[in-house]
């Protein structure tokens, strides 16, 4: 793969999706190129979704080897949680 | 709903296929198959013909470039229009074939007939590469002029008197719409390019622009079929204008060649065709012809 090209992740929404999903990611040249890749790679165009592209370095994660810190101290403090309510059984996608 | 399996909130409705496998429908379902009244049946299958036959052509000259694209991505986009023309020939050629009523499908029509008897126009045969025939320029240049020219013919079908052409053309116009766009990203940036890419492209334009004349020659089946067809001659501006505008953008000047000739009055919607043309019909059909009544 010639440097030129970089990386980027792709997340698309679908017709009735409620929220964009990381679907993979594709080499483009440009967002625009990259668009219109991923609508051929992951969408086989299919009206109606909504793709975005993010150039992969502008992608900052979190560490695997800061996983214990970042995340454990939340995990024994159930008062943390808002799940004493009882959900009313009209109000999807809680 | 939950997002444990990433594609769960993409997919459409109860499926078992991957996700946005769903949705789909078929153009022609409810379009009423009747033969208006008033248009001649040998007119309108021959017109059938022509615009499958461009599409069927052009499509086979795409799948060529199958993992021989500059890259992943590219080949993937260059695959997917021509799956895209293929399914526009498929509708085309089985309309054709009802019409004319012989009992020939779509793949008698793709597979069994001669040289002489394709009606496509000549720019979709042409040898645009792989290959010594071209490069990835020659092809990005053709499927510009292509998809500009059709955009224009199909936009003005999907008012055509014959529901199934209409409804084909309604179809094939979102497609074609992409095609464009594609082919015109591509000639900005290769036009717009490097020294040696501008090199390329203005070859690309000087190779393909002779076949670009007889785009917009009117043929007889074309001037019976008033309300049917569209007069190509009437597609000149439209298409200059959105050419001018790539070209401009992409730093190319339109060249002014001579058109490729006619042989007596006659081209690529008369049977008369390129040298190209053979070659490309006996590997399309090379198996069919082995095989003669086999069924894939």
């Amino acid at each position: 793969m010639s440097a030129s090209w970089p990386l980027w992740e792709v997340f698309v929404r679908g017709k009735r999706g409620l929220n964009h999903v990381h679907v993979g990611s594709l080499h483009a040249p440009d967002a625009e190129m990259a668009l219109r890749n991923a609508r051929d790679v992951y969408t086989r165009r299919n009206e109606g979704v909504s793709i975005w592209v993010v150039p992969a370095e502008a992608i900052t994660a979190s560490s695997p080897d800061e996983k214990d810190p970042f995340f454990e101290p939340s995990g024994d403090k159930v008062y943390r949680h808002p799940t004493f309510y009882a959900i009313p059984d009209d109000v999807p996608h809680l | 709903m939950s997002f444990d399996n990433a594609y769960e909130g993409l997919i459409d409705q109860e499926d078992s296929h991957w996700a946005f496998g769903t949705g789909f429908h078929s153009a022609l379902e409810g379009v009423d198959r009747e033969v208006p009244p008033g248009v001649d049946p040998a007119d309108l299958a021959a017109y059938c013909l022509m615009l499958g036959d461009d599409a069927l052509v052009l499509s086979q000259r795409l799948a060529e470039w199958c993992s021989r694209a500059p890259e992943l991505e590219e080949d993937i986009a260059l695959a997917n229009i021509a799956l895209d023309l293929l399914g526009q020939a498929r509708l085309l050629l089985t309309r054709a074939g009802e019409v004319e009523g012989a009992g020939r499908d779509e793949d008698a029509l793709a597979y069994l007939r001669d040289e002489r008897e394709f009606r496509n126009v000549r720019l979709s045969e042409i040898d645009c590469g792989p290959g010594p025939g071209g490069d990835f320029a020659t092809t990005i240049v053709r499927l510009l002029v292509f998809s500009s020219w059709k955009v224009a013919q199909f936009s003005r079908l999907r008012g055509s008197a014959d529901p199934v052409v209409a409804a084909i053309a309604a179809k094939g116009l979102k497609e074609l719409a992409y095609h464009r766009d594609h082919a015109a990203q591509w000639a900005v940036r290769l036009g717009d390019g490097t020294e040696e890419s501008h090199r390329r492209m203005t070859a690309a334009v000087d190779r393909v622009w002779p076949f670009v004349d007889e785009l917009f020659r009117t043929h007889p089946v074309e001037a019976r079929l008033g309300g049917v067809a569209v007069d190509p001659a009437e597609l000149r501006s439209e298409v200059d204008g959105v050419l001018d505008a790539v070209f401009t953008a992409a730093t190319l000047t339109r060249p002014e060649p001579v058109p490729t000739a006619f042989v007596a009055g006659q081209a690529g919607r008369d049977g008369v065709h390129t040298e190209a043309m053979g070659f490309l019909v006996a590997e399309m059909q090379h198996l069919h012809r082995s095989l003669p009544g086999a069924v894939w």
